[in-house]
């Protein structure tokens, strides 16, 4: 058979042109990778958006972190202790840390961030709020004093996700934490060196190898242990279209797909070239959220019935189709991580349109409308509401769906207008496991009214339990009070988690040593 | 004529005004809060609300307009929401690909549509003309996107020949460069060379019916000289009037095309700045396409001058 690349191949090298007609180059050194999205953003705590959580990880270090079994274990931090009224914990800083333009990381520099930290995150602010103050004892040692013992001291310095405690230069986290930091102040002390020159928005953002970065000797673990960088330089390139990405994957331009659309990883798993690799056992978890401020779901009754009305598996076959990329779980804080349970939820998430209509009678449910948002723009999530809508109206519920873009919707959810007058009733989202592991953590378990998440539900004892929970220093209390939230939840839900969900990346054959985190990090990765 | 280049130009303050209103006024009017698309997911109603007040778009709207036209009449653009640069900065550092790809576009299509129109006026009602009009049908009935997508599998990952997607700089690489341009540029050229060989085979048959083309031919001029000298001249100012208006085409076609060859231009920042709802961006993008539009149109009245004496301002 008449070989055409062979034969193109040979015709352009006859007439010297090949640097023109050429493959690209290949660049051992360089990983180049296609993430989720673009960076526009470079302050991590300014914003919650993932892809500057995990701009984050590559230019700044924390000072605890969550290895691949969720234990918090130290990165930044080389010894603490906690005083026998736990109310004084003492952080002694590693030997060797510096920022990357040369200057040694000080207790001053850690204090200064966690309290920037502290202002913005929701996680952050329930622990600042049971702190009294801060002590800088010496350059690498300092006191965190507390009014009252807090259980999350650690879980709240080694959260995984948005927004994460990062540890920025005193001069940099002094930023008022409503304010951007500046392009020039992206100095950090982790692994990588953001290069702001070659920054391109909407291009690619480029980062180094920090050769002054000294890593933990422990081997690397989900985000813990030694962030040890095998690659001079990464990459990480803008290309919305995804058969672009794919196609480009395959011709080898790029090394890696962070989330290749689902629909496309049966085309990718094909290629011998390509394999995929999930990063985050634990995925993602489908939330359905519900506005508690108006009818029908200011009555926790009504919000019960629709609980009991939906089944997971509809909604987890629509959206992603191969039972491989996805899992039946009750469990709110996600199957398998040690509050992982879906105690209290035997007679909810069955499909049970018949015993949903009973509860929305008992109930009294007057036939008002949902107003149901669908965003139609991301794929992941464009199925979900026709599945709920179709759940909702087998129980009984009057259904109104409103098809938009996902920024649309998102502008629209932040709204507290009536739902005839541009607000709305409920729509459908997805959160990264690790977001959602415990209820201080996850938010949308934040009951307190004006001051939860959109959807503002108002439940003083899911919030006198979380309050609890948030002061409890025993794992296995702590568990108990969180079962006892489960309970309530399940009773006046604020959400409904209708299914846990996986997003493998797809990996040129030459890229090893990615590890399993809930965050893609680029540490440990090699390029063949 | 320099009094009518300086007419033109001064007519392009109203279009600007009106487009100016109009932009503004269609985005505060579209759903969306760019303040909820910062704050991220996990935002709280408060975080997006001080986002909110920190950018300004508290205040009543026509405050918002009266602040950003006073800033515009200083020559500033304002400052993306999303990037913290300064508008003008971004348009700076993503003009050069969309003005590379418009420029090897309209080559292509210029080189291209224009001998194909004329062969096909000249061969009229032969399976040569019938061939270039079905093409130019297929032009304009396919989607730029699905051209680019064929054309990626064929030449990119079938035979090997040339990249998927990239940009590189003509001063770092001109090799790499047009490496980069060749399937952006014919993809988008399509659509282009359907419609202006459709317009030229349709003005050169004008033409060639006049009598002064008998008069040419009875001269006993080759055929070369009276298509290229007499029939093409005549019949240049509808193709250029076609091209002007393509550019129209083109600016949206570059849309569709950066984003299937991941090109960082000024077409993709566009599609970024409206899906994230980054006001400044949008409005100081199409206020200067909208300027290039306006001058494009002028260089072309200006070249009907050059083709047709009888023209005159």
């Amino acid at each position: 058979m008449f070989d055409f690349r062979r034969s193109a191949a040979a015709l352009i090298a006859a007439a010297g042109v090949a640097g023109l007609f050429g493959m690209p180059a290949a660049e051992a050194q360089t990983l180049k990778a296609v993430m989720h999205s673009d960076v526009k953003i470079l302050d991590p705590i300014w914003t919650t958006a993932y892809i500057q959580r995990n701009f984050g990880y590559m230019v700044w270090d924390t000072l605890f972190a969550m290895d691949e079994k969720f234990q918090v274990k130290p990165q930044m931090v080389d010894k603490w202790e906690v005083s026998p009224d736990k109310l004084t914990w003492t952080f002694t800083l590693r030997d060797g840390l510096v920022w990357s333009d040369g200057k040694p990381v000080t207790s001053e520099d850690c204090i200064a961030s966690i309290k920037r930290w502290g202002a913005k995150d929701s996680m952050g602010q329930k622990m600042m709020a049971s702190v009294a103050g801060f002590e800088a004892v010496d350059a690498k040692t300092f006191k965190m004093k507390m009014k009252e013992p807090y259980g999350l001291v650690l879980e709240s310095l080694g959260k995984p996700s948005s927004n994460v405690p990062f540890m920025m230069p005193k001069k940099t986290a002094e930023t008022p934490p409503n304010q951007q930091i500046k392009v020039e102040d992206v100095i950090g002390s982790g692994p990588f060196i953001f290069k702001a020159d070659e920054w391109k928005p909407g291009d690619k953002v480029v980062f180094l190898k920090n050769t002054k970065y000294k890593p933990r000797p422990e081997p690397a673990s989900g985000l813990a242990g030694g962030k040890v960088v095998k690659v001079d330089r990464v990459e990480w390139i803008s290309m919305p279209d995804v058969q672009t990405q794919v196609a480009a994957l395959e011709n080898g331009e790029i090394d890696m797909i962070e989330a290749p659309g689902v629909d496309l990883l049966p085309l990718l798993a094909k290629d011998k070239n390509i394999k995929l690799f999930n990063g985050n056992p634990l995925g993602n978890q489908y939330a359905f959220r519900f506005n508690t401020l108006f009818k029908p779901f200011d009555n926790p009754k009504i919000r019960h019935a629709v609980m009991v009305a939906f089944g997971q598996e509809e909604f987890l076959k629509a959206t992603i189709g191969d039972p491989k990329y996805y899992k039946v779980c009750k469990a709110p804080f996600v199957c398998g991580t040690p509050l992982g349970s879906d105690e209290g939820m035997a007679d909810v998430l069955n499909q049970n349109a018949a015993k949903a209509k009973e509860l929305l009678k008992e109930a009294g449910y007057d036939g008002t409308p949902v107003v149901l948002m669908q965003s139609t723009d991301l794929a992941v999530l464009t199925n979900l509401a026709p599945v709920a809508k179709a759940q909702m109206e087998a129980a009984g519920l009057k259904v109104e769906m409103q098809s938009m873009d996902w920024q649309t919707l998102v502008g629209r959810r932040a709204k507290k207008d009536p739902p005839d007058k541009g607000g709305w009733n409920a729509f459908l989202t997805s959160w990264v496991a690790a977001d959602i592991l415990n209820p201080v953590m996850a938010g949308f378990f934040n009951a307190s009214c004006d001051k939860a998440m959109f959807g503002w539900p108002c439940d003083a004892e899911i919030e006198k339990l979380r309050d609890a929970f948030s002061k409890e220093t025993d794992p296995v209390k702590q568990k108990a009070i969180a079962m006892a939230l489960q309970k309530r939840w399940v009773e006046a839900p604020t959400h409904i988690n209708v299914g846990q969900w996986y997003q493998p990346s797809a990996l040129r054959s030459n890229i090893d040593g990615m590890l399993v985190a809930p965050v893609p990090v680029f540490w440990n990765i090699s390029k063949k | 004529m320099i009094d009518f280049i300086a007419r033109r130009l001064v007519s392009i303050v109203p279009v600007l005004a009106v487009v100016a209103i109009f932009v503004f006024l269609m985005l505060r009017l579209t759903p969306g809060d760019p303040a909820a698309v910062i704050a991220g997911d996990n935002a709280t109603s408060d975080q997006i609300a001080d986002i909110r007040a920190k950018l300004g778009l508290d205040l009543p709207i026509w405050q918002q307009f009266a602040i950003w036209i006073g800033d515009m009449l200083h020559g500033n653009f304002g400052e993306s929401f999303f990037f913290k640069k300064t508008v003008a900065s971004l348009i700076a550092q993503r003009i050069e690909p969309t003005l590379a790809l418009a420029i090897c576009t309209l080559i292509l299509a210029v080189v291209i549509a224009v001998p194909l129109g004329v062969i096909a006026a000249y061969r009229h009602g032969t399976a040569v003309d019938r061939i270039v009009m079905g093409f130019s049908v297929l032009g304009f009935s396919v989607p730029v996107f699905v051209i680019g997508y064929c054309l990626i599998y064929v030449f990119a990952i079938y035979l090997g020949w040339l990249p998927v997607q990239g940009y590189t700089r003509i001063g770092v690489d001109f090799g790499g460069f047009l490496e980069h341009m060749i399937l952006p540029s014919v993809s988008l050229a399509v659509i282009y060379i359907a419609l202006i060989a459709r317009i030229t085979r349709a003005s050169v048959l004008e033409v060639l019916n006049e009598d002064y083309i008998r008069t040419a031919r009875a001269k006993g001029l080759s055929n070369r000289v009276v298509l290229m000298r007499h029939a093409l001249r005549n019949a240049a100012v509808p193709i250029l009037t076609v091209i002007g208006i393509g550019v129209a085409l083109l600016i949206g076609g570059a849309v569709v095309t950066e984003s299937v060859y991941g090109l960082p231009g000024l077409g993709r920042l566009t599609v970024e700045a409206v899906l994230s709802r980054d006001f400044p961006t949008i409005q100081a993008v199409i206020l200067m396409f909208s300027v290039v539009y306006v001058l494009i149109n002028l260089l072309i009245d200006i070249a009907y001058t050059l083709f047709d004496p009888r023209i005159r301002y």
